[in-house]
């Protein structure tokens, strides 16, 4: 006879239970400490601000109308040599320099511009999505409606194990040979630039928004495209009227966690883009991206310096990026794809 | 009786190597409702679907035999299957309007053939609305999306849907299967007037529904058809035993 009157213990089912409940919390506090840490060590340059501001205003401006009118020359860094003993105070008001024109971390008279590491990163991310995401878009519609079931389930994987490849070995790829032929191919002046580095960051998204596109499109429910055919819709139509926009939101999720890898790629940056920090709008030159900076400058920063605290402010800024677009894609984009399908029976 | 628009001649259909229809032949009139019933799992939705060919998306699927339409053999290696279907449309039994406006909806098979002139999309709109009977409740909603309407009425959009690209066979696989009796009825009503124009195919499971708005009726069984015949004949005096132990539900 089965009682069920009296509450029993379980041990086992209270174990599992304890043991998965601790894990996943730690590694919610993995996550909440590593953001902590982060924060923690870029912090000072804003403390520092506040404190030496008053003290040093009128000297710093001095420094920076000086750089201003033509700091976009050698020439006027090479200047400030000899105005050795302004070091010290511009270091103490780095937060101003921040908004710059100039990233030159480890001069005489070092400024810590991050508009030419933003553009730099902007111009690489743009070119490599623009670059990845009609091809990710084009094979994923290939494979999930057109594709025989053979040629489907070779291509699928093949694509997809080019998401576990090494970035640097994307990046040795890109060094080595596409910057090459690359520049072969459109003549341009500077072997690593924006457009190799985007190219090859491409490459290395393209798994990441195939695969998730794949998903979104196989998602959309058989009875929609069975509707387009038996109206006489072709499957090309079916593909692009029909299956294409009902997965949208899915689609754009797909893209943003693209744009998020990219965006926190650094191996492929470092070797393929060519690292100089200038403003330009030209494609075809050389640039530094964010994440790049910090992976280049991290191991000779002395610790605890201003440019340590700049390349952990660069960090938070990453951090936050990367965690709005996956927020964006995991509850926007797909709360509009369950809205969309199943608010409804 | 009408003369015959769909002549079906030994045709098998094989599920890998699970055979699904076995050698069925049978003549359907024109501008009435025949009507399939059997057990689940007996094939019923396969054979309807080997009429527009929506099994050749299925992998693996193999199919001997021959379908006639209007004369043509639908299996001909010439044949246009995206042209077929515009004149075989098929209801589903689940509805399954697009996540689109009502107008987009209705308008989509007009659209996809190259009509694009608002005026005349208004007027082929109204029109399907109108002939599918759900004018009326939708006439100052044709821009909400089509998701926002009820199971009955949804059903009854799909039906313009398909209507809207000017089909001459209706299959319809269920469709009244997951609505409530008002609904149902609607359905029903509606395939009483539908069939002055169009030849009309419907699987049901309900033996009353086969019996109210069909013309003739179809009883499968594991892949056979066993018996076909005016409706009245089935449901009174069916001529094998197994037909009448299955409308008075010995089996299946
Ligand atoms: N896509 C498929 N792949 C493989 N086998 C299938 C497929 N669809 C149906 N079958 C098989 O074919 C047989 C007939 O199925 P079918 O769907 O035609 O039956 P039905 O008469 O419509 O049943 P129900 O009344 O439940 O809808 C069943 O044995 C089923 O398992
Ligand atoms: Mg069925």
């Amino acid at each position: 006879m089965v009682t069920f009157n009296k509450k029993k213990f379980r041990f086992s089912d209270w174990l599992a239970e304890k043991v998965i409940k601790a894990v996943a919390f730690l590694s919610i506090a993995v996550v909440i400490l590593i953001f902590i840490f982060v924060f923690r060590e870029a912090f000072p340059i804003f403390k520092m601000d506040k404190k030496e501001a008053a003290s040093t205003e009128t000297l710093v401006q001095e420094s920076y109308g000086g750089l201003g009118t033509d700091n976009s020359t050698v020439k006027s860094a090479d200047n400030q040599v000899d105005n050795s003993n302004r070091k010290q105070t511009n270091d103490e008001k780095p937060s101003s320099s921040l908004l710059s024109k100039t990233w030159m971390p480890v001069s005489d008279n070092p400024r810590y511009g991050l508009w030419p590491l933003f553009l730099g990163t902007l111009k690489v991310t743009l070119i490599a999505l623009l670059f990845a995401t009609p091809i990710s878009i084009l094979a994923a519609i290939y494979t999930s409606m057109f594709a025989k079931p053979g040629i489907r389930e070779i291509i699928k994987p093949v694509i997809e194990l080019l998401a576990g490849f090494p970035s640097v070995v994307i990046g040795f790829f890109a060094l080595m040979v596409m910057a090459t032929v690359l520049q072969n191919i459109f003549g341009y002046a500077s072997r690593l630039n924006a457009f190799v580095g985007g190219i090859a960051m491409g490459l290395a998204a393209i798994p990441i928004i195939y695969t998730l596109t794949e998903d979104a499109l196989t998602a959309i429910p058989k009875t929609f495209i069975e509707a387009s055919l038996g109206l006489g819709a072709s499957l090309r139509q079916t593909a692009f009227y029909v299956v294409l926009p009902a997965a949208v939101p899915g689609i754009f999720a797909a893209v943003v966690l693209g744009l998020g890898r990219i965006f926190g790629e650094t191996m492929i940056a470092l070797m393929a883009t060519g690292n100089a920090a200038m403003i330009s709008m030209n494609p075809f030159d050389s640039v530094r991206t964010l994440s790049a900076t910090i992976g280049a400058e991290m191991a000779e920063v002395v610790f605890g310096d201003i440019h340590y605290n700049v390349l952990f402010l660069i960090g938070s800024l990453l951090f936050i990026f990367t965690f709005a677009l996956n927020a964006l894609a995991e509850f926007y984009f797909k709360n509009l794809v369950v809205r969309k399908y199943q608010s409804k029976k | 009786m009408n003369d015959i628009k769909v002549k079906v001649k030994d045709l098998s259909l094989r599920y890998g190597t699970n055979l699904a229809l076995k050698k069925i032949s049978m003549d359907i009139p024109e501008k009435m409702v025949t009507a399939f019933i059997g057990p689940s799992g007996c094939g019923k939705s396969t054979f309807l679907r080997t009429l527009n060919r929506m099994n050749d998306l299925i992998d693996n699927v193999a199919i001997e035999g021959e379908v006639f339409i209007d004369n043509i053999n639908i299996y001909d290696k010439n044949i246009d299957v995206v042209n077929l279907r515009k004149k075989v449309g098929m209801i589903f039994q689940k509805s399954n309007p697009f996540a689109k406006s009502v107008y987009d909806n209705i308008a989509f098979g007009p659209r996809i053939n190259g009509i694009s002139h608002k005026s005349n999309l208004d007027e082929i709109v109204e029109r399907s609305l109108k002939q599918a009977a759900i004018w009326d409740e939708v006439k100052d909603r044709l821009f909400h999306s089509a998701l926002s309407l009820s199971g009955g009425q949804q059903q009854r959009i799909c039906i313009a849907r398909s209507l809207a690209v000017n089909p001459e066979i209706l299959l319809m696989d269920e469709p009244a299967s997951a609505l409530d009796p008002i609904s149902t009825a609607k359905i029903e009503e509606l395939i009483h007037e539908l069939k002055k124009e169009y030849t009309i195919i419907i699987v049901t499971h309900n033996m009353q529904q086969a019996a109210r708005t069909s013309d003739l009726t179809a009883l499968f069984y594991l892949g056979d058809l066993i018996e076909m015949n005016k409706t009245e004949i089935i449901f009174s005096n069916p001529a094998k035993k197994q037909t009448e132990d299955y409308i008075s539900g010995r089996f299946g």
